[in-house]
């Protein structure tokens, strides 16, 4: 266990330092951001002065040196147009993002396992049918067009829920919540549908598959044939074996979901990171831009490591290479 | 007695026709299920649409000569200065939403088809190769696989065009990058199984080269479980390319796809002018309901676990 974990520890941080080579390099590319920060009037001495004090007068490997030897004291560069550590800016966007996709995926799990097991059980029946149908219907929506269709619905025509913004937060250790006020709970149910949509019918769709197989398989016959209830069979026999893959996908998936939060958040000008990396793709800011990446490919690769970690907890086949049996 | 006998010889010829392929079989099957043969039809519309746009289309949205700003935001059903109806009714320059849809699902389809089948051939390429050579190749391939897919399409096609900019070709880029690995792994894994069929090694005991046997032998049999991916992948290609391209970073506002047309009317949706974000949409996802639905069909014909 200890070495599988190592191994995987190991693994992680290559694939960090690697997508960050990779990130730096290609965002080096993009435009000048010397000519979006000063007046285009501006004589060269001016310009090379700017950029000599953002380090852009360096060669390529000594700013990623430079760039990798600040990160590892957790200093990603400073935001070329708020001027403040780009890492700072990230961490202060970060919980608002995390909320909204903590509540999605909470959604898309309560709505979608019910749904997807009854439409396991009772494959032929009509509700089933609609069950499938709307789920494909989930899949083909696309995520942006649904938010607009949420807020013409409920802000505009109904004028039930704001469109726009966190509303009202509250702090809990320093950390402002919008889901521990009224307000902001109003203000955070449209996002959190629309983002919670594409999972649930992904959920919808997992559960049904995962369920229409297990109840052809022997363990759950052996089950019926013995008399147990219909209500524990599908409880405890069919429903545990499915937690495993459902686990597994929604703590993959959640990842996909902050991944996502990027449209939700542009469409409902929820402040969080995803918004954050639009304005600054937009606008240049490099080292907002790369601090992101870097925080996002940190945040994907430790969710794959927990995502493993608790699989083998839920599936006691699941033997690890190198453990002893 | 000449007719006499030879009917017992025509007659075992009739009764047992030569046993449908299972091309046809496959076809037969699926033509069974109304929902798919509804999505099918539908996806036959939307491709009859895209093509003959510019034969169909009331008026040509990008001609400025056919526009009037007398008719800018024009409710659906208002008729306009040159004669015709505006069905769906009219955006902010006066262009014809219905005409725009039309146009704008041709660049849509377009996009969404070239990176599909650039995609295709680049991994099935590698995903062949993969699977022929194993060892360190497959390890190799298979490991970048792997990494791009742990992360989610939307994330990938944003670090590139963040750093490559906007632009057609640089959309289609982003969503080859995005689809190629999906390709790789699919043909990667049947192709596994296929290899250590008989008949590819009737083929190399015949001494026919390694990449004629990839091609002509191998390739055909992986052929269905790519079916799927390919139609899955054009959809999914739909939606992401028409995403990026709202969020402001896909495609030029010279190529207005439908993502595009959906943005232009985002402004105008507190309003209450509805029709110039909401028509486009629907013509969005009815083309991706469509093939999707086709997909879907595909896939549980093609499952040998649910064989019936």
């Amino acid at each position: 266990m200890t070495e599988f974990i190592v191994r995987r520890l190991l693994q992680a941080a290559l694939v960090v330092a690697v997508m960050s080579l990779l990130v730096f390099t290609g965002v080096y590319a993009i435009g000048d951001p010397v000519e979006l920060l000063i007046n285009p009037e501006a004589d060269q001495a001016t310009r090379d002065m700017v950029a000599s004090q953002l380090g852009l007068d360096q060669p390529l490997w000594r700013q990623y040196t430079l760039f990798v030897a600040n990160a590892l004291q957790g200093d990603l560069g400073r935001s070329f147009v708020f001027n403040i550590p780009a890492i700072e800016l990230i961490l202060q966007r970060m919980p608002a993002t995390l909320e909204l996709a903590a509540l999605a995926t909470l959604i898309a799990l309560v709505l979608g396992v019910p749904l997807g097991l009854y439409a396991g059980m009772r494959p032929y029946s009509p509700v089933s049918h609609t069950i499938m149908t709307g789920s494909i219907l989930g899949f083909s929506l696309p995520t942006f067009w649904v938010g607009l269709l949420l807020i013409l619905v409920f802000a505009v025509w109904l004028g039930w829920l704001p469109a726009f913004g966190r509303g009202k937060t509250a702090s809990v250790f320093g950390v402002e919540w919008s889901v521990l006020t009224l307000d902001g709970l109003r203000h955070i149910v449209l996002p959190a549908a629309n983002l919670a949509l594409f999972k649930l019918a992904l959920i919808i769709r997992l559960t049904q598959a995962g369920a229409r197989e297990a109840a052809l398989q022997d363990y759950v016959r052996f089950a019926r044939a013995r008399g147990i209830a219909p209500s524990r069979v599908l409880f405890v026999h069919i429903l545990r074996n499915l937690m495993i893959p459902i686990v597994t996908v929604a703590g993959i998936e959640f990842g996909g979901v902050v991944a996502f939060a990027v449209v939700t958040e542009s469409i409902f000008n929820w402040p969080g990171m995803g918004k954050l990396i639009i304005d600054s793709i937009n606008l240049l800011d490099r080292p907002v831009i790369v601090a992101y990446l870097v925080v996002i490919v940190f945040f994907f690769v430790l969710i794959n490591l927990l995502v493993d970690l608790l699989y083998t907890l839920l599936d006691p086949r699941v033997r690890l290479s190198g453990g002893s049996r | 007695m000449s007719a006499l006998s030879s009917k017992p010889l025509a007659a075992p010829a009739a009764a047992t026709p030569p046993p449908p392929s299972r091309g046809m079989r496959l076809v037969r099957a699926y033509m069974r299920n109304r929902m798919a043969l509804f999505g099918l039809l539908l996806m036959l519309v939307v491709l009859f649409l895209a093509v003959f746009a510019p034969w169909i289309a009331p008026q040509n949205p990008y001609d400025l000569k056919q526009l009037s700003l007398m008719d800018a935001r024009r409710p659906p059903g208002t008729e306009s200065m040159a004669g015709f109806t505006f069905v769906l009714g009219t955006d902010a320059l006066g262009r014809d939403i219905w005409s725009g849809i039309l146009y704008g699902l041709r660049i849509s389809l377009t996009v969404a088809v070239v990176s599909a089948l650039v995609a295709l051939t680049i991994g099935s390429t590698l995903g062949l190769t993969a699977a022929w050579r194993g060892g360190r190749t497959d390890a190799l391939i298979m490991r970048i696989v792997d990494l791009q897919m742990s992360f989610p399409s939307i994330l990938v096609a944003l670090i590139l065009l963040a750093v490559l900019g906007r632009g057609v070709d640089k959309t289609i880029i982003a969503l080859v990058t995005v689809q190629w690995a999906y390709y790789a792994r699919t043909i990667r894994a049947s192709a596994m199984i296929e290899r250590e069929k008989e008949y590819i090694e009737a083929a190399s005991c015949m001494r026919l080269g390694a990449w004629r046997i990839m091609t002509r032998h191998l390739l055909p049999n992986c052929l269905p479980p790519l079916m799927v991916v390919v139609t899955v992948q054009i959809a999914h290609a739909i939606s992401l390319e028409a995403t990026l391209s709202f969020l402001g970073i896909g495609l030029p506002e010279t190529e207005p796809s439908l993502g595009l047309l959906i943005a232009s009317g985002y402004a105008h949706l507190l309003t209450g002018t509805y029709w110039i974000s909401i028509f486009p949409g629907i013509a969005l996802l009815i083309a991706i309901f469509a093939i999707n639905l086709v997909a879907d069909h595909l896939r549980d014909l093609l499952n040998p676990r649910l064989a019936r």
